[in-house]
């Protein structure tokens, strides 16, 4: 038996897409498979590290536990929207190229897209607050505190 | 996760009628924080999945009077984001901000959290000695109410019949003699499993406790509320001789296992200090 594929639209990065897709499609697989958006990492495939996170309807959530089907029409983010188009970086961008928040930067689009969400929702987190908000956001190189200090730069 | 079907019922109606004709061959979805994972570790695997999480009539906090009624599908993100909740219900406050990461809380649902049923549920606990009651809405139109200590039947075991979804849970407003206090043990800070975890709420008149309401997880095959220990304070003066006392009953009420987060041992242990952190901090002031 095979599964019924569904056509579905969404946004993605502002534009208007269309796929393809089987019931079980995970979002995270049709962004980096579908759509060649590869910025977005497939690592745990569970949901525990977070490097999987895109933003939908403006709200950071798991990709890699996310039904392609369940954000049908929904409005999503991803670490390649978040540039302006003529290439100018985020400021949290350049945050963290000024502060060497990024070694081999497998978490750095799930760690730039928490600080992003952060400083849209409060302005002047603390560092406390900063590493309560990418808590889920695993990194194995940093030890962290680069990525906290280049966001804590942007605090005002 | 081969072989699926997935379904967005237009309302509460349509996911009852669509889950009966199912047959059993289903799951409900909300955030899916828990489902997917499990599917792709097929713990689960359903044949379809009813997608409860368009029902947004089934997303509120209301604060009526007396009472809190908390929508089904509201998210944990969302009661983080209540100031009702916040500055009226600080014990939930603490368990929900304690919940996954700012990420699975911005998908998972208070209705999900308890249907999954794991033993270390967070918004169980304070939703236990808050003696909370959960809605319910069954194909035909039938209603249910269900005490939460009659919730939980084993590991991701509930009460609740295969066409049966949660639509709300409430529980009275805690009054201002009441203080309370949450505490998770976990391994990580976040997207963490509880190693054992325990919620207070005390009734209290200076230091006397006039009524106790004491919640376990992780140390038992459901969320548990330590029934003994709270009848050994009600009605006495806190000071550290009884909680030290209590203390030690809680060790002999729960019922851990040893597991790869930790031995049934330290839990036992861990339990104990966690129940006595959470009545200090109950008795100097309340909140995690």
């Amino acid at each position: 038996m095979t599964m019924d594929k569904k056509t579905i639209r969404f946004t993605v990065n502002k534009e208007m897409v269309e796929v393809t897709v089987e019931p079980n499609a995970l979002l995270l697989n049709v962004l980096r498979n579908d759509l060649g958006l590869a910025g977005t990492k497939y690592s745990c495939g569970t949901g525990a590290c977070a490097l999987c996170t895109v933003l939908v309807n403006g709200e950071p959530i798991l990709s890699c536990i996310t039904l392609a089907m369940a954000v049908e029409g929904a409005d999503i983010t991803t670490i390649e929207g978040l540039a302006q188009p003529d290439g100018t970086l985020d400021p949290v961008q350049e945050a963290f190229l000024d502060h060497g928040a990024i070694q081999c930067g497998y978490c750095t689009p799930g760690m730039v897209l928490m600080a992003k969400d952060l400083l849209n929702k409060n302005p002047h987190p603390t560092e406390s607050e900063i590493r309560g908000h990418i808590s889920g956001t695993l990194c194995r190189c940093t030890g962290y505190t680069s990525i906290v200090r280049a966001i804590k730069s942007l605090s005002k | 996760m081969d072989e699926l079907e997935y379904f967005r019922p237009k309302d509460l109606s349509e996911a009852l009628r669509t889950a009966e004709s199912a047959q059993g061959a289903f799951k409900f979805i909300a955030g899916g924080t828990n489902v997917i994972p499990d599917m792709r570790s097929e713990t689960l695997a359903p044949r379809l999945l009813i997608d409860l999480g368009v029902l947004d009539d089934l997303r509120y906090i209301r604060d009526e009077r007396g009472t809190i009624a908390i929508g089904a599908l509201t998210t944990i993100s969302q009661i983080l984001a209540s100031d009702a909740i916040r500055e009226k219900v600080p014990l939930l406050f603490a368990a929900a901000g304690r919940l996954g990461s700012p990420l699975t809380r911005n998908r998972a649902t208070i209705g999900g959290n308890l249907a999954d049923a794991s033993p270390c549920a967070d918004t169980a606990l304070p939703l236990l000695v808050m003696e909370a009651t959960v809605h319910t809405a069954r194909p035909r139109g039938t209603r249910r109410d269900i005490p939460m200590d009659r919730f939980f039947l084993g590991p991701n075991r509930t009460a609740l019949a295969e066409n049966e979804i949660i639509t709300e849970i409430t529980f009275p407003k805690p009054g201002a003699s009441e203080r309370g206090s949450f505490i998770k043990l976990g391994l990580r800070n976040a997207m963490a499993i509880a190693v054992a975890s325990v919620a207070v709420q005390l009734d209290l008149r200076g230091r006397t406790c006039r009524k106790a309401r004491i919640a376990f997880g992780s140390v038992a095959p459901t969320p548990m509320r330590a029934a003994g220990t709270e009848k050994n304070l009600e009605g006495k003066d806190i000071d550290e001789r009884l909680i030290r006392e209590c203390s030690l009953l809680v060790q002999e009420e729960i019922l851990p296992i040893s597991d790869i987060r930790g031995s049934a041992e330290y839990r036992k242990m861990a339990a104990a200090a966690l129940f006595r952190r959470a009545v200090q901090e109950a008795v100097s002031g309340g909140g995690e």
